[in-house]
């Protein structure tokens, strides 16, 4: 008896206007799974990413968070608060704050902590990221490898169970993809579910347990990393990935 | 503060430097120029006890423009902020009520509003409002509708990424816009706030026709009993420029000292 999925998603599609980003899309994660999403740009990995914590409204279809479905308005929204953290290709961080109050905002807010608490928190996800020096500066002063690792370190002062990457090193300078992927290795290796969008094929390899690839917002193929890199099965994930593995 | 009185004090100096002579020069060229008014400058003439007097009568509505600018602006900036709120909604009726607040009040001209407000107001509500209100209540409704447009512009120009990251830490419509987009927002939309100051001093003069105090009222009373128009509209210019320097610079200081903090 296979343990009940803690994201599942059924047939869920999405349009914006006549262009279909995601048809019917179904997949399920279990807690614990780390999950690779590759593919063409605008295949609808991002989009997919971005149905899960309903940054964009799939129009047919489910999304169902721990058993609940995510549009069943208040439930929907707290199984989203509660469980979904995510990082995005361009850090958004808020610019006007500090590394700290970055952090703090969410847990202080949305969460109710007491500011020394979720000082201690945040200070806790820095070291983790390894850049609790840099606290007190504002986000431009810091590398843009470091603001990736701040805001991995955001998300996570939100004790998420689920953690969204939305191309997480598409934005670096070459030099500092590895700090990051480092520290979204050690959190996978930590046990945390996630889903990553990624073309980091060494990365993926070591990380995933699935691999999974997209092309006109369907998955066209889904196998352990192993078998995806050795012995894709359609000719488009083979050419697919010839090109990017070929340099 | 310390750096601020510094800054005002500089540009004091400045005025000192540059205004005061180009109006000493101004006074004294005009007549040499085939001018066919003589000046009179003793009307404010500040060695004369008479001069004093009318000097010190002027002046002293500066009292009256300021409180009725800042009072104006700061109920301006709230109003318009709630007025642009709505605005920024996907829903068609909240977007509704928003424009059609600031394009009726746009419509109005501000010296009708002063005077609608003044005079019609009262008999409508049953109320009585005194000048300084009736002022301060048409200057801020004529204001609030381009506070509205400059917060949407403000608040527009923020990247989506930053209400999308909000989201994603939980954060609420309210503490999203209170604690992410207006302080980043509200940097972004200064140098239009101070503008919109400026402008209000100079529309406050306006408040004059229903009897307010102010600087231009009492420089038009003054007119009337010393019939030198020329000398006291030209203190009334002076006294103007004045103020609207020293704000503009204080606008450009804090520019500065948020751009500083980034």
């Amino acid at each position: 008896m296979p343990a009940p999925p803690f994201l599942s998603l059924k047939n869920v599609s999405k349009y914006f206007a006549d262009f279909c980003a995601l048809d019917a899309v179904s997949l399920d994660v279990s807690l614990g799974q780390k999950l690779v999403i590759c593919g063409p740009s605008g295949s609808g990995k991002s989009t997919l990413i971005r149905c899960v914590n309903q940054l964009e409204q799939h129009q047919h279809g489910q999304i169902y968070i721990d058993g609940v479905d995510v549009r069943d308005g208040a439930a929907g929204q707290a199984a989203i608060r509660d469980n979904v953290g995510m990082v995005f290709q361009q850090f958004n961080l808020f610019p006007h704050l500090t590394i700290l109050q970055n952090l703090t905002l969410g847990p202080i807010r949305a969460r109710g902590l007491p500011a020394a608490e979720a000082a201690d928190l945040a200070m806790h996800y820095l070291e983790r990221v390894r850049i609790p020096e840099q606290s007190a500066k504002y986000p431009s002063q810091l590398s843009g490898g470091q603001q990736q690792r701040v805001a991995i370190a955001r998300a996570l002062c939100m004790k998420p169970k689920l953690m969204l990457f939305d191309e997480p090193t598409s934005a670096l300078d070459p030099e500092m993809i590895a700090e990051v992927l480092d520290v979204i290795t050690e959190l996978a290796e930590a046990g945390m579910t996630m889903i990553c969008v990624t073309h980091e094929m060494g990365f993926a390899r070591q990380v995933a347990d699935m691999m999974l690839f997209m092309d006109h917002g369907r998955i066209v193929e889904m196998a352990p990393p192993r078998r995806f890199f050795a012995a894709p099965e359609t000719a488009r994930c083979k050419l697919f990935l010839s090109q990017i593995l070929r340099h | 503060m310390g750096r601020f009185m510094q800054y005002v004090t500089q540009k004091l100096h400045l005025i000192w430097q540059r205004v005061v002579p180009l109006s000493v020069a101004l006074a004294v060229l005009l007549p040499l120029g085939g001018c066919s008014q003589n000046w009179g400058w003793y009307v404010v003439n500040p060695t004369t006890p008479a001069g004093q007097r009318n000097l010190k009568f002027l002046i002293d509505g500066l009292y009256y423009t300021i409180a009725l600018s800042v009072t104006a602006i700061c109920i301006s900036i709230i109003v318009g902020l709630l007025i642009a709120l709505p605005g920024l909604s996907s829903k068609r009726v909240p977007r509704s009520i928003n424009r059609v607040y600031v394009e009726m009040v746009r419509a109005v001209p501000i010296l009708v509003l002063i005077l609608w407000v003044y005079y019609g107001l009262p008999q409508v509500a049953g109320i009585s409002i005194s000048v300084f209100w009736a002022g301060v209540l048409a200057l801020a409704i004529s204001d609030s509708a381009f506070q509205a447009e400059i917060f949407r512009a403000g608040i527009q120009s923020i990247n989506r990424g930053q209400y999308e990251a909000a989201t994603s830490i939980s954060l609420n419509y309210r503490d999203t816009m209170r604690f992410v987009i207006l302080p980043q927002a509200i940097k972004r939309i200064l140098p239009a706030l101070g503008n919109q100051l400026v402008y209000m001093l100079k529309m406050s003069s306006l408040v004059s026709v229903i009897g307010m105090q102010e600087l231009t009222r009492r420089a038009n009373e003054l007119v009337v009993t010393e019939y030198r128009p020329l000398e006291i509209y030209t203190v009334l210019v002076l006294e103007y420029l004045v103020v609207i320097l020293i704000v503009s610079a204080g606008v450009r200081w804090l520019e500065r000292r948020l751009n500083a903090a980034d």
